[in-house]
């Protein structure tokens, strides 16, 4: 016999921590004290998120969920909750304050997230076409070839207010605008799948999870256009990805959703694959289309646009996995009801790769206008280990980082590129005070001179003057002037270069010299790396006091260069070391420090 | 299968949709899904799969569809797996190894009790369930 | 799967078929480079010369794209091809030093084959598992939260497949 109500505790670190475990057994008692136990079953569960607003506490069937639960609270939830049936208000997490953002009334939950984009994932079989058909998949398509003109589409797509999730948040509905008012016979629709922000796999989780979103759009895009052919622009290393594409294809054309007369209509509507090879670059669009006709995949100065001369010379609309997998629900819900969540200029909702020092790393998917500490903190479940909150970092390599005092920045396309960093497609990387900022810019250098094409020189050159002067900082031969230096080219790589690659490559340097200016000084003028990142500025060393003379570090340093007697405490040397920090790692006594 | 009409494609969705409602209270069937995408399966989801499939077989339980799905987002606590049968609330459940899947068959499924420390809130409401409700 | 090194290279049925299947095509070239490449395990020089003249387009050309996609490799990799994942989650986590301690232990460097075939390391960007950083892959199998000191036995796992 199933039970009445189930009474889950987070078992979270922090929440176990604060006296969620003491909660825990108060829970059980008051059950078996009152001889409940036939109807009630106690259990922890994992990680809710709430980790500020802990012990956290959520019973079933009811969804009713507690925050700042203590173990006197038990005996109450108990009592009121269960045996009378009245929930104890004063412990009850306020709805209201989750709502902010999704101003739709008939909906309640205490959920930050809000799934758009990934209504289906997790919830049908991908390889199963009628799953997706049984949660109003191809309703779309349908309204659109039966119900609604190609600028009824437009005029939905308007209100709606969409705009493109690839990064430049460019209004999707006006570059299907563009698309549709060329003369052309031959059109396409291309769908950009080249995910290549390292640190970002939004797109790939859409694809695996709900290929059919995605080639439901694209259909709906060709017949508002007037397009016959899409291709999808995918990565090669997402092997998965792509096998759930062909197989959702095969099936789609199958039953004439795609393919000639769709529907029995006079629309006709294929798509193709074509394999990306590893090149950031391509996810400039003109470079991505270059790669689609199978050349190198080299960007071109813009205009004329895609829309109007793309794909061998003919209007292309192109738009990424996450803009695509919006769209079925805004031709079924309406674009009223999609501008209704967000903020007034960046509506719908955003995905997020949470990631880095993150308990609760993830795909995350929020109202636009959440905040950076509601995703972090709320949803997140904060930085682990007890380490502090440093930066996130969104837009990857184009982006840049943002830092506590602003956290509680609603997050929009606007706000986002005022603080110096972007949307970006929705990478978000947490980093704590053991992440140093030259050597996370260095990265990032070294990510976008590897992966600049080469055709213009800013680019290509200021690239990589860049990328060795950040290298010079961090081995700790950096000049004052070289700040003053990166800034300058950084400027000019922004105004001058061909394609977004070029133009955003300096942001991760221009972003922390903002935030971390001190951190670069401290390189510089101190030949110090306060987060003990940067190898040429470290040094570990023994603390007297604190050794006990175990040996361990000594059994565990690789090249032998730790000595002393036993019990006694033990001594470095220096010039021998090599810096990989085992020592400090295995000793249990923090007896090694970091300088 | 053929090419659709659109009343054939609205027929199947209609006759789907009642085909996959958990909700129904009269319903004798339990669902299991697997969150497979890239990381689940990295975390060993396969593995978890196969352990689902032989504990079905071990305790001869023809009403329990096990199916996987892309990834539901909880990378962290990945494999994820979630139950949805009558008479019990649809839970997800975290840090799925083949021995907890043994737990989830014997004490959920056939015990209707939860299995301590695995269960992970769900992250969102589903708004196609919230919609077909409305 | 077969290798060939024979002066004259030979392309299975499979490799030939797809290449007449996709030859007038649009936007041909990438895909059926990928397809030699699933087929042989890299680009060798001869393969080029042959997807040249059998869609009859310079072999520049094809140099030109194969150079320029990380994806393609014009070398032989090892057997069992240690990827690193260089995306930002795994750098942050120690995917670098992952990377020395394979060199280490294999006595190999990034992007080298060691003499008995059997293994190349290579850094890739984000292999979309950045929940499980650090992340190795090996062939089809995934490595979450890797720590140096498991290293050897992975590789040990891998010495004979």
């Amino acid at each position: 016999m199933a039970y009445k109500h189930y009474i889950l505790v987070c078992g979270g670190v922090e929440c176990d921590s604060n006296k969620g475990d003491d909660l825990f057994r108060k829970l059980i008692h008051a059950v078996e004290h009152r001889g409940l136990m036939a109807d009630i079953q106690v259990v922890k569960s994992g990680c809710f998120g709430f980790c500020a607003v802990g012990p956290v506490v959520k019973i079933l069937p009811d969804e009713t969920f507690y925050v700042e639960v203590t173990p006197e609270d038990a005996e109450e939830i108990v009592e009121a909750h269960i045996v009378k049936g009245k929930p104890v208000e004063r412990l009850r997490y306020r709805e209201e304050e989750s709502k902010v953002n999704v101003r739709i009334k008939d909906l309640s939950f205490y959920q930050k997230q809000f799934r758009i984009v990934l209504r289906n994932c997790g919830a049908i079989n991908p390889e199963e076409i009628t799953e997706y058909i049984a949660r109003d998949g191809y309703l779309a398509l349908e309204k659109v070839l039966f119900e609604m003109t190609p600028d009824d589409v437009i005029e939905e797509m308007k209100k709606s207010g969409l705009r493109g999730r690839g990064g430049a948040g460019f209004p999707t509905w006006r570059k299907w605008e563009f698309s549709r008012v060329v003369d052309e016979k031959q059109k396409y629709v291309v769908c950009n799948a080249d995910e290549g922000d390292p640190g970002a796999y939004m797109d790939r989780s859409v694809l695996e999870g709900d290929p059919h979103s995605v080639l439901e759009s694209m259909a709906i895009a060709g017949h508002t256009v007037g397009a016959n052919q899409g291709y999808i622009y995918i990565r090669a290393e997402y092997p998965l990805a792509i096998d759930r594409l062909n197989r959702a294809i095969d099936q789609a054309k199958e039953l004439g959703l795609l393919g000639d007369n769709i529907l029995g209509t006079d629309f006709s509507f294929d798509i193709e694959l074509r394999l990306g090879a590893g090149a950031f670059v391509c996810g400039e669009e003109t470079a991505l289309l270059a790669s689609v006709e199978g050349k190198r995949g080299m960007p071109v100065p813009r205009p004329p646009f895609p829309a109007v001369k793309g794909l061998w010379g003919k209007p292309t609309v192109i738009n990424n996995v996450e803009t695509w997998a919006n769209i079925p629900v805004i031709i079924t819900r309406g674009g009223d009801w999609f501008a209704k969540i967000g903020t007034e200029g960046s509506t719908g909702t955003k995905v997020f790769a949470l990631t880095g020092r993150i308990q609760n790393s993830g795909l995350v998917e929020v109202p636009m206008g959440t905040t950076l500490r509601d995703i972090i903190y709320n949803i997140g479940g904060g930085v682990p280990g007890g380490k502090k909150f440093k930066a996130v970092q969104t837009g990857g390599p184009s982006g840049g980082v943002i830092t506590e005092e602003y956290l509680d920045t609603p997050i929009d396309y606007d706000q986002l590129g005022k603080l110096g960093s972007i949307m970006g497609s929705g990478g978000m990387i947490i980093m704590d005070e053991s992440d140093c900022m030259v050597d996370v810019s260095k990265f990032y250098l070294e990510f976008t001179v590897d992966e600049s094409c080469g055709k213009c020189a800013p680019c290509r050159i200021g690239g990589k003057t860049l990328f060795n002067i950040l290298d010079k900082i961090s081995k700790g031969n950096g000049e004052m002037e070289d700040i003053a230096k990166m800034k300058r080219i950084g400027h000019a790589m922004q105004r001058v270069s061909l394609c977004g690659l070029g133009q955003t490559a300096p942001n991760p340097i221009l972003s922390t010299l903002r935030y971390f200016g001190e951190e670069y000084r401290q390189h510089i003028e101190e030949k110090k790396c306060p987060a003990g990142k940067c190898k040429s500025l470290i040094s570990y060393e023994i603390i007297e006091d604190k050794c006990i003379g175990c040996g361990v570090c000594a059994r565990a340093c690789p090249v032998g260069c730790i000595s002393g007697e036993r019990r006694m405490p033990h001594l470095i040397n220096q010039v021998e070391c090599i810096k990989c920090g085992e020592c400090y790692n295995v000793c249990k006594f923090n007896a090694v420090a970091v300088g | 299968m053929a090419k659709l009409t659109r009343e054939d494609l609205q027929k199947l969705r209609a006759d789907k949709k009642k085909e996959m409602d958990m909700s129904d209270p009269l319903k004798k069937e339990v669902q299991i899904t697997i969150g497979m995408g890239t990381s689940g399966i990295a975390s060993g989801a396969r593995e978890t799969f196969e352990a689902f499939q032989e504990e079905i077989k071990e305790h001869d339980l023809k009403h329990v569809i096990l199916k996987s799905s892309g990834g539901i987002g909880l990378d962290h606590a990945e494999p994820t797996v979630e139950v949805q049968m009558a008479g019990m609330p649809a839970v997800i459940y975290g840090q799925v190894t083949p021995a907890i899947a043994g737990k989830i068959v014997r004490k959920h499924i056939l015990g209707k009790a939860l299995v301590n420390a695995h269960v992970y809130d769900r992250p969102a409401i589903d708004i196609v369930r919230e919609w077909g409700k409305a | 799967m077969s290798v060939h090194t024979k002066v004259e290279i030979e392309f299975s049925d499979s490799l030939l078929s797809f290449i007449d299947e996709w030859r007038d095509r649009q936007g041909n070239l990438i895909m059926i480079l990928h397809k030699v490449q699933e087929e042989i395990g890299y680009i060798p020089r001869k393969a080029a010369m042959k997807v040249a003249e059998l869609l009859e387009v310079p072999l520049a050309k094809i140099y030109g794209v194969v150079t320029f996609y990380h994806f393609f490799k014009l070398e032989k990799p090892g057997k069992n091809q240690i990827q690193v994942c260089m995306g930002t989650a795994c750098y942050l986590k120690g995917g670098e030093d992952l990377i020395q301690e394979l060199e280490d232990i294999l006595g190999i460097g990034l992007n080298q084959v060691t003499d008995d075939g059997r293994f190349s390391i290579e850094a890739v960007r984000c292999v979309g598992c950045c929940g499980l950083a650090p992340v190795i892959v090996i062939g089809e199998k995934v490595y979450g939260k890797v720590t140096k000191k498991e290293l050897p036995g992975i590789i040990a796992a891998h010495r004979d497949g």
